[in-house]
């Protein structure tokens, strides 16, 4: 599904390398998870393979079915099935939730030459997918993400991913600013998802949020690469030792 | 004290082009408003007022050619149900307008106030405009007092069932329309006036209007598409106790408008929203010019204007409330806030509160800013294409403005004329 290697990324305008030759491949089907302390890169990861500004891939490649995305506009990653959950959800005043959703499923439809969902379709779809997520009518009406509770931003996010059904899920962080029953049903959301066609990237400081979604391959990101690679047991590891004792394993 | 020379002599040279009409009941009113515009002169390029804003085009003796725009996209309200009344270059076509006679309402062209008798125009004609030239001079309206070539009075003493749609058809390239119009809205009383076209190639438009207590006035206009034309505008209100007046503008190109408001909030309890959306691209120039006195206890008036700038084009923002000391519990809100979607394009503002009561509210801002690239990365990271990602931003930024217009049918074409516009900007 995903294949990265060897990936150098900088920060466009500073002399700042923040990927080292990160190589990572998330088959269909899998969750892969991605710990690391702070400053290892992780967001960095996130946002350069969907395609944000501000970052220069110096070396490498990073592929999704065999397509290259790093030359790709975030829009054209998006529609071939890329999707980031964010860490910040970005409020849009003026922008209504619906308008917003109905936008982005219909605009990747087009791009993929499929026809778009009509008014009737899409408001059941969504509705329903709405229901399952505690996420009620008043919210879809409101702008994008404004005035939303931390909870609701990122039940608003796992939203956008059901509606889109991307192949490739990456989750930055997206236990940040969660409560434990907050985390549980936007986990549950996450799960409904699960799906032998789609892979997913679970980006997070904690063990915690692998409690409910349970990851197949436990990555450790630091100093800009990939340095150990195990089962959920790695995820316990960390959570019971911190960092520490793993990088000073591998240095 | 005389006026200066190059203002004395551009004033001279502009009324020597200009011939008096016969005016008839008004006929004073007229000619107390030439004399007003000898005095003060007409707008100079020095004149703090006019700093962000060339009146040169405005008050030249010859008008600038202005071609006839031709669009595919229907007259604006068309789709509405409304009493229509044409005008052709800034006069009125009786075979284009629909008849006059609607219940609720009573309307005359102004030719007509004389020999019909209707004294509450002619006691109207001029009257608000001379109250407005204080504290701040405004000569163009005096000059369009004078020389005002149609209009029409609308005596709003009912809820008439439809708006009533001023259409103004600009159909010679060099023309050069004066228009005035009167309105008196009684107590009680409630009508929607819907305005549409670019009138002339330069137009100037003049609109008194007087709200009794308890009496409502929405306006909702719609300035026309044409590149070449010009205009200034004047709309004087008076407002009395519990009354309210609703206006907003759209405007959508043009090379030179101008538009004036002044509003005076006379009767405890009124209220006044005062909003604009204007988008303009390459050679534009929009001013929107506002003041606002509130001479009551408790009144509410609103001021909310957006300007989407592109290509070189200048918006201007000048607006002031003034409360004045017998004005307790004024509630007065102010933004005027620009969008410029490139570097080329600018917006200059002058946000003015000058208050004499102690028990008040009053909030201004103004901003300007280019479009979020948080947001931006945001839509195109869920799929949305650039350019679609704009245009929703674009939209969203307009909105507050557009949601000043109370009923959403008219906001909804205000909307799709505004998506037709970024459309053809790809």
């Amino acid at each position: 599904m995903l294949e990265i290697k060897n990936l150098h990324v900088k920060l466009e305008d500073e002399d700042k390398q923040i990927l080292k030759g990160l190589d990572l491949k998330v088959e269909a089907g899998k969750v892969h998870a991605i710990m690391g302390p702070n400053g290892s890169g992780k967001s960095t990861l996130s946002y350069v393979l969907s395609g944000r500004d501000g970052y220069e891939v110096t070396e490498g490649s990073a592929t999704l079915e065999g397509e290259d995305l790093l030359d790709l506009d975030p829009e054209e990653r998006a529609a071939l099935g890329v999707f980031l959950a964010f860490q910040y959800p970005v409020e849009i005043p003026g922008v209504g939730n619906m308008t917003f959703l109905r936008t982005a499923v219909n605009s990747q439809r087009k791009a993929r030459g499929e026809e778009e969902l009509s008014a009737a379709e899409f408001l059941k779809t969504i509705r329903a997918r709405a229901k399952e997520l505690k996420i009620d009518a008043e919210m879809l009406k409101r702008p994008v993400n404004v005035g939303f509770s931390g909870g609701e931003k990122k039940r608003n996010e796992i939203l956008q991913m059901a509606m889109l059904e991307p192949k490739m899920c990456i989750l930055d962080e997206t236990d940040s600013g969660l409560d434990v029953d907050a985390m549980k049903l936007v986990a549950e959301g996450v799960n409904a998802l699960r799906d032998e066609g789609r892979g997913f990237l679970v980006i997070t400081h904690y063990q915690r949020l692998l409690d409910h979604i349970k990851p197949d391959v436990v990555h450790i990101l630091a100093g800009g690469k990939i340095v150990k690679t195990g089962g959920p047991e790695l995820a316990l590891e960390v959570e019971n030792n911190g960092y520490a004792g793993i990088l000073a394993e591998v240095a | 004290m005389g006026l200066p020379d190059v203002k004395q002599s551009a004033t001279e040279a502009r009324l020597a082009a200009m011939t008096l009409p016969e005016g008839g009941c008004l006929k004073a009113a007229r000619q107390a408003a030439l004399s007003r515009v000898q005095t003060m002169g007409l707008p100079g390029r020095r004149d703090e007022y006019w700093k962000y804003t060339r009146p040169d085009t405005l008050i030249s003796a010859e008008v600038s050619k202005a071609s006839v725009f031709a669009s595919d996209e229907a007259p604006m309200f068309n789709e509405f149900d409304r009493l229509r009344i044409v005008f052709v270059d800034g006069v009125y076509d009786a075979e284009a307008s629909d008849d006059l006679s609607l219940e609720g309402v009573r309307i005359d062209r102004i030719a007509d106030i004389c020999c019909q008798d209707i004294h509450w125009a002619k006691d109207l004609y001029g009257v608000l405009e001379a109250r407005g030239q204080s504290p701040v001079q405004r000569p163009l309206a005096a000059f369009n007092t004078a020389f005002a070539q149609d209009g029409v009075a609308i005596h709003v003493t009912g809820k008439p069932s439809k708006p009533i749609n001023l259409v103004y058809v600009h159909s010679d390239e060099m023309s050069d329309a004066i228009l005035h119009h009167v309105i008196r809205v009684e107590a009680g009383a409630e009508a929607t006036i819907l305005e549409n076209g670019p009138a002339a190639s330069r137009f100037n438009k003049c609109m008194e209007i007087d709200i009794a207590d308890t009496g409502k006035l929405h306006l909702v206009r719609a300035q026309g598409r044409d590149h070449e034309r010009r205009a200034a505008t004047h709309l004087f209100a008076r407002l009395g106790t519990e009354s309210t007046f609703k206006s907003f503008t759209l405007t959508v190109n043009g090379v030179l408008t101008r538009n004036e408001a002044v509003i005076e909030l006379t009767g405890d309890d009124a209220i006044a929203h005062i909003a604009g959306a204007c988008v303009g691209d390459g050679d534009f120039h929009h001013d929107d010019t506002v003041f606002i006195t509130h001479d009551a206890v408790n009144c509410e008036s609103r001021q909310v204007f957006k300007k989407v700038l592109r290509n070189g084009a200048t918006g201007v923002f000048q607006g002031k409330i003034l409360v004045k000391a017998d004005a307790q519990k004024t509630d007065g809100y102010q933004i005027s806030q620009s969008l410029l979607l490139d570097d080329d394009s600018q917006f200059l503002a002058k946000p003015e509160l000058e208050i004499y009561a102690d028990d008040v509210i009053c909030s201004h801002g103004s901003t300007t800013g280019a479009i979020d690239e948080e947001a931006l990365f945001y839509l195109r990271s869920r799929g949305v294409p650039i350019d679609d990602a704009t245009d929703l931003l674009t939209l969203a930024f307009l909105a507050e403005a557009v949601d000043e217009v109370e009923d959403t049918a008219v906001a909804e074409a205000i909307v799709a004329r505004l998506e037709g516009w970024l459309s053809r900007r790809r």
